[in-house]
């Protein structure tokens, strides 16, 4: 798994999955159809993400192609890295 | 149909019934891009009601619906009340110790769920003696979804408007979630007196990104359906970019919200979205701050903004009429119809207008009272004073004017809302005070500008233990709904007491 979805992935579990039997989600797996994050969540993660890779997250970029899944975090984080999102 | 000439009833399925027959093809419900149709709705209703009938579920029986907002929750809904039996609404942030008391507390002899929420209910059902049997959408070991189905088998309904309808459970002063008793009656009444100033119309189109499990998002379902319009079901309000694009594109006329969601959009720009088609905006679950509600007012200045009032026990208690809103903009109104209420002192004494007290409703929408309640307990609810009617004392503390116009001032208790959800302090410390290592907990409010009020812990350790705020916080995620988790924990070496031992809340800082 690529260092993106690994951190990403280590931040939701240790900020957000919780109980007994919580089950990780997989790459794909939908944040919000899983409830792994609500509407406060997905704020906390947006600011993880601006603090670990040092770029901001515009209003605009708040949808869930770029933040419902581990693997549309890693898309979206690669392609503002490249300076192309 | 006259949305002014509109009284739903006997039952509060019988509008959506009537409604079935009468606009078939018409959209009911559109969920991300599939609209889906009354006659559409209806089959999957008869789908769901025929399951639960053919396996014994009838009158009086309790169905808990744990299920995220979509088209099974509200078919769902609507095949429960067409068996006479009671729905008992759960969100999807219910975790398993919540959903095996109220399976528990209820006798439910049915659950109805998806398999995304497999780890609550799995949990809880391995907790419940006498389990209820299991209807889930997706992949489970229950029974799957029913399919839908043209034909109903003949069962039998409601017998009597005074008959339950629904029970939503809501966090009380004893800390151990209560289930409000809601009858056909009191649901007709609360919906006859909103419908009289919210005017909802069959060519309305509804956006709810709101819990429909809770009573301000169910009563838009009811509703919206009753009346033969579209609602828009949501789940995007953690993505108000989204929420935007989408209401302009479905061309929403009717968006309620509560505080936090109407802080979120008034962040990003709303003259980028086409929000023309928008006629009403609606606040309630927490009072919206005055600068929040003067930049919806220039921002959105064709919609009618109703700043409201309410509780679970009686759906609403007051609106303050739109054509007051940029004159008193802090007030929630005088009340709604058909009810009457008044301030009262700590001795119960009625107040005049200019004072401030107690807010106590009364009227035909108020609930008999909670769900197994013991006898003789001090309760909120109480009967009459007129028959169908009971009386609501809201522990909620108002000031009114020379004119009686209602300004909410704070609690008689320790409740306070964090992201416009209830937050009662015991039901935090109890969840905390399981943890091994925790001697005693005090929780709190703290200011916060996106919650409007934070969840603060303050947490003693036993001797030798060692817990961290994350392991803290973590517990109460995995236990509570995640608005009742602490933002913050302290950890202190003791907790400010009464003399008589009692935990002096309002000395936390």
């Amino acid at each position: 798994m690529s260092t993106i979805k690994a951190d990403v992935r280590r931040y939701i579990e240790e900020n957000f999955l919780l109980g007994a039997g919580a089950v990780s989600p997989g790459d794909d797996d939908s944040f919000l159809e899983h409830q792994v994050l609500d509407s406060t969540g997905f704020l906390e993660l947006v600011a993880h993400l601006e603090e670990t890779y040092g770029f901001k997250i515009g209003d605009d970029e708040m949808v869930p192609e770029n933040l419902d899944s581990l693997n549309a975090i890693e898309a979206f984080v690669q392609r503002k890295q490249q300076g192309v999102a | 149909m006259s949305a002014l000439a509109f009284l739903p009833g006997p039952f509060v399925h019988s509008a959506f019934d009537a409604r079935c027959l009468e606009v078939p093809d018409k959209t009911a419900v559109i969920v991300a891009d599939r609209d889906v149709s009354y006659r559409e709705l209806n089959e999957r209703v008869n789908g769901v009601a025929n399951a639960l009938h053919a396996a014994g579920i009838g009158p009086g029986d309790r169905v808990v619906l744990l299920l995220d907002s979509g088209v099974d929750y509200v078919a769902g809904l609507h095949a429960v009340w067409r068996l006479g039996a009671v729905v008992v609404p759960l969100g999807p942030q219910t975790k398993a110790a919540k959903l095996a008391h109220v399976l528990a507390d209820t006798g439910a002899r049915a659950l109805l769920t998806q398999a995304s929420l497999a780890t609550a209910w799995a949990a809880a059902l391995a907790d419940t003696p006498q389990a209820p049997l299991v209807w889930a959408q997706g992949d489970t070991d229950a029974q799957p979804w029913p399919q839908p189905t043209t034909t109903a088998t003949a069962h039998a309904g409601p017998a009597n408007p005074g008959d339950l309808a629904a029970l939503i459970y809501t966090s009380g002063t004893t800390g151990v979630p209560k289930g409000v008793m809601l009858n056909h009656a009191n649901m007709l009444a609360a919906w006859r007196a909103v419908q009289a100033y919210l005017h909802l119309r069959p060519d309305d189109v509804i956006g709810l990104a709101l819990p429909p499990t809770f009573s301000y998002g169910l009563y838009h379902v009811l509703m919206g359906l009753g009346i033969g319009a579209t609602l828009v079901l949501e789940n995007t309000a953690a993505f108000p970019m989204r929420l935007l694009q989408r209401l302009a594109a479905q061309r929403v006329t009717v968006f309620p919200g509560v505080p936090a969601l109407w802080a979120s959009l008034l962040a990003l720009d709303l003259s980028a979205h086409n929000l023309s088609a928008l006629r009403l905006i609606t606040n309630a679950a927490a009072a919206l701050p005055a600068a929040h509600t003067a930049q919806l007012r220039e921002r959105l200045p064709h919609a009618r903004l109703l700043l409201m009032y309410g509780l679970t026990e009686c759906m609403r208690a007051s609106y303050l009429p739109h054509e007051e809103v940029d004159t008193r903009p802090e007030s929630v109104g005088r009340g709604i119809p058909h009810q009457e209420h008044w301030l009262e002192d700590e001795s119960g004494q009625r107040l005049p207008h200019g004072s401030t007290g107690e807010l106590v409703v009364c009227g035909a929408h108020v609930s008999a009272g909670y769900w197994n309640a013991p006898a003789g307990q001090p309760s909120r609810l109480s009967p009459g004073p007129r028959p169908g009617e009971n009386t609501l004392r809201t522990g909620d503390v108002f000031r009114s004017d020379a004119d009686g116009w209602l300004y909410c001032v704070g609690r008689t208790d320790d409740m306070f809302k964090s992201r416009g959800e209830k937050v009662y302090p015991l039901e935090v410390e109890h969840a905390i005070c399981e943890l091994p290592g925790v001697r005693e907990a005090a929780v709190t409010s703290t200011p916060d500008e996106r919650l409007g009020l934070a969840v603060k812990a303050f947490v003693r350790l036993r001797e030798g233990a060692t817990l961290s705020e994350r392991e803290i916080i973590r517990h109460c995620l995995a236990r509570l709904e995640s608005w009742m988790a602490p933002k913050t924990v302290a950890f202190v070496d003791e907790l400010p007491l009464t003399e008589s031992g009692k935990l002096r809340r309002r000395d936390l800082a």
